[in-house]
């Protein structure tokens, strides 16, 4: 049962990864891209915690978190850099 | 039974996550595409984190509470990070779709 | 005084405690004493970059609220999920100004995150004079319900909670 429910929701994540992706390389103006990146990073996240249960492995999780983090740094600092044209003040 | 909550939570998550990338994917004009990663992606991640929870903590002996923190940590960077990415889009005047409601005033 | 001194905020240092020993997964004497250690320390070398105390008046009450966002998030995804879902000609997405009579800082970024994550709506700027937020939503039937729906489910409370200062 939760091997099958494992595998559907690994398709699920991965064509929304895919469609995150056409998202990010077609996004007409720079801050759809930047919300393109914020969902890849998300998506990320769900597809290494369903790896973590299907592997059993707790090791994934440490990334998961990284990547969390990272991530929201990288969207507010791209937004920073378009409402200011500089990242630091 | 257990199995089955967590199956169902596994789906549910991996579904809204699928339906935030879904309304990115398919609306018109960025501000709207803002609504779907901020809210169904922050809550199908949520349903995922907190199926693995539960898993693990049945798994191994002794709770494994360190999933809640990244969800709280999701729930509260999502809003800011789409404020700001709303900031940064008016800021350079992205084009909206024509029929949005203006400011009355 | 003492006390003041040697905890400049109380709250932080409960919930950085809280999360060295979530980070960590463990209760082990060790960690308990490591992250108090660390949970004292940071708020107090940190001090300088946030001056003003932060009041709450009825912390049940904020537990009251975060559980009723909670479930307001629930109900806000499957409305979202279905105009997302839905065919896209019917929606009818604008922006609106929300006055607001909220004057702490903090209780502003309270409500502005709640707006953000529950339903079709997603705060997009605060006015320099901190008396607008500027609101963008996906759906718009009627302005002023949805106004009056901001206030009456997550300003209110929030207006009892924080103390303007």
């Amino acid at each position: 049962m939760l091997n099958l429910a494992l595998s559907i929701a690994f398709v699920m994540v991965a064509i929304a990864i895919l469609l995150s992706f056409i998202r990010l390389i077609i996004g007409p103006s720079v801050p759809d891209r930047i919300l393109a990146l914020d969902t890849l990073y998300i998506n990320t996240i769900a597809l290494l915690i369903l790896l973590g249960i299907n592997l059993q492995s707790a090791l994934y999780f440490e990334a998961a978190l990284l990547i969390a983090v990272m991530g929201f740094m990288g969207t507010l600092a791209l937004s920073k850099y378009l409402l200011r044209g500089d990242i630091m003040e | 039974m257990l199995e089955w909550i967590l199956a169902i939570l596994i789906i549910v998550g991996a579904f809204f996550t699928l339906v935030g990338s879904i309304g990115l994917f398919k609306l018109p004009d960025f501000y709207m595409r803002l609504h779907g990663p901020t809210k169904a992606s922050t809550l199908g991640v949520g349903a995922i984190l907190i199926a693995s929870a539960i898993h693990f903590s049945l798994k191994t002996d002794g709770v494994s509470l360190h999933e809640i923190l990244v969800t709280l940590f999701l729930f509260i960077t999502a809003p800011v990070s789409a404020h700001l990415m709303a900031k940064a889009a008016i800021h350079i005047k992205v084009k909206q779709v024509e029929r949005t409601r203006q400011l009355e005033d | 005084m003492m006390f003041r001194r040697v905890f400049p905020h109380p709250l932080l240092t409960l919930i950085l405690w809280a999360i060295w020993l979530l980070l960590n997964n463990s209760m082990d004497p060790g960690h308990i004493v490591l992250g108090a250690a660390l949970a004292i320390f940071i708020p107090w070398l940190t001090s300088s970059y946030w001056p003003e105390q932060i009041i709450i008046r009825h912390p049940w009450m904020l537990v009251l609220y975060i559980l009723k966002v909670l479930y307001e998030i629930l109900v806000a995804n499957a409305v979202v999920a279905k105009l997302i879902l839905g065919p896209q000609k019917r929606l009818n997405p604008g922006f609106l100004h929300y006055e607001l009579q909220l004057t702490s800082p903090v209780g502003i970024s309270l409500l502005a995150n709640t707006i953000s994550l529950t339903p079709g709506t997603v705060s997009c700027d605060l006015s320099k004079d901190r008396r607008y937020l500027l609101i963008h939503a996906l759906h718009i039937d009627d302005v002023a319900e949805i106004k009056a729906e901001i206030h009456r489910k997550f300003e209110k409370p929030l207006l009892e909670i924080f103390v303007a200062c």
